[in-house]
């Protein structure tokens, strides 16, 4: 994709906030979406712990992909990359693990409002995806930054929002049939039509 | 309603977690699991079919490889146990395709590999392959792969024609008919799925009130 390359990172960032956010446009994270998003405290909670943990995962799987596992590279010349998922689910699972004995260690009181949603991370596919999808549109380490932390901030956004909607349709006469999951496709239906309208804005991929 | 094992009353047949996973156990429509892959293949049925045998193969063994090693596994690392045999038959299943079928692969893209992360499987491994003797658990994880297909199918049956005029490629809506777009781009999916949860749940309501929205 020689268009990736020269995009710029400030519109790579722009980009995965509003017009490709990870969850309206490339599906990623919705069952912890769906989950969540019930109340407004809880949602933000986890949108600023999935912000935080890919904003700092991807720009860390694309040094270890680039250093060690790719063909050619600097630190390990065998070409590993058929390992890279292994790879990247582990170096997630130990980071959420490590962020989750640093903030219990200094900052008890987040860890008890944060907790019990970092956890849910490691299985977000949302961050595996940003690692995936990194890779996938050969971004450079600038754009996997902007990228990351773009991701990240589009997807505490889109729960941020689902929250609010939520809070209102509790008082909506909705068919039983309906009601959690259908309701919640529908509306993030619409929601993902709204951000459409963003679309000529900035593209990427 | 299923959930997990210990619940059930009757024991049960060798066939009843295959059939539990496509019925009233299903995991998309009653447990919410596994969307994120079920939106994003299902633009075209071909994708849609290629996805649903990668995630049934994956399904299967996985569940079968963690009730094999059931008793070895110590509890406190078994999540990284599920993680790791879950990523090896991610990891065969690309490739193969990459070496047998790289045009399906490229179309897929990352979303064969995020089979990984598929809740669906991660679920049905720690819910009950992880207590469950082996043919068991293969059958109850191929019975949730089945479930997961049935739904994904109905949603592609209804997205291609509409989104894209075609289905499995070939054309099937007169030409007089424009293609809705919108169909087949990322809103047009959460659509076409809530519509699918809406009918299903409306006609097989959930056998426990609650427990479909629990998650």
């Amino acid at each position: 994709m020689p268009d990736a390359q020269t995009t710029q990172a400030a519109v790579i960032f722009l980009a995965a906030v509003i017009t490709n956010n990870i969850l309206l446009s490339d599906f990623l994270g919705l069952c912890s979406f769906i989950a969540v998003s019930r109340t407004m405290r809880t949602s933000f909670g986890l949108g600023m712990a999935v912000l935080f943990v890919m904003a700092c995962t991807t720009p860390l799987n694309y040094a270890i992909y680039h250093g060690v596992l790719a063909e050619g590279a600097p630190l390990l010349a065998v070409d590993l990359t058929h390992l890279k998922l292994v790879v990247f689910i582990m170096v997630i699972a130990a980071f959420v693990q490590l962020v989750e004995m640093v903030i219990e260690r200094f900052t008890p009181v987040l860890y008890y409002n944060l907790g019990i949603f970092l956890p849910l991370i490691t299985v977000n596919c949302a961050i595996l995806g940003a690692s995936l999808f990194m890779l996938e549109r050969e971004y450079d380490f600038w754009q996997t930054v902007a990228y990351g932390v773009g991701s990240g901030l589009g997807w505490a956004l889109a729960i941020c929002l689902m929250a609010g909607i939520r809070g209102r349709l509790q008082h909506a006469d909705i068919p039983e049939p309906l009601r959690g999951l259908g309701i919640t496709m529908i509306v993030t239906g619409l929601m993902a039509v709204a951000f459409l309208g963003f679309s000529g804005m900035a593209r990427i991929q | 309603m299923q959930p997990g094992p210990g619940t059930f009353g009757a024991p049960e047949g060798t066939l009843t977690p295959l059939r539990r996973g496509i019925g009233a156990g299903n995991p998309i429509v009653y447990q919410s699991l596994g969307i994120c892959s079920a939106l994003a293949v299902t633009n075209e049925l071909d994708k849609t079919l290629v996805m649903c045998a990668s995630l049934a193969f994956v399904a299967t063994l996985s569940c079968l490889l963690i009730s094999v090693l059931r008793h070895w596994t110590p509890r406190r690392v078994r999540m990284i146990v599920q993680m790791l045999v879950i990523a090896t038959l991610v990891i065969l299943v690309d490739l193969y395709l990459r070496s047998h079928w790289i045009h399906m692969r490229n179309a897929l893209g990352p979303y064969l590999e995020l089979i990984i992360t598929n809740c669906l499987i991660m679920g049905r491994c720690e819910a009950y392959a992880s207590r469950e003797p082996p043919l068991k658990a293969a059958l109850d994880g191929l019975g949730a792969a089945l479930g997961y297909g049935v739904v994904l199918c109905s949603i592609a049956v209804i997205r291609e024609p509409i989104g894209t005029g075609t289905l499995l490629g070939r054309p099937v809506l007169p030409e007089t008919i424009p293609p809705a777009r919108l169909i087949a781009m990322a809103p047009g999916a959460f659509l076409a799925m809530g519509v699918v949860v809406w009918v299903v749940r409306g006609l097989w309501p959930p056998v426990e009130a609650g427990a479909a929205t629990a998650r």
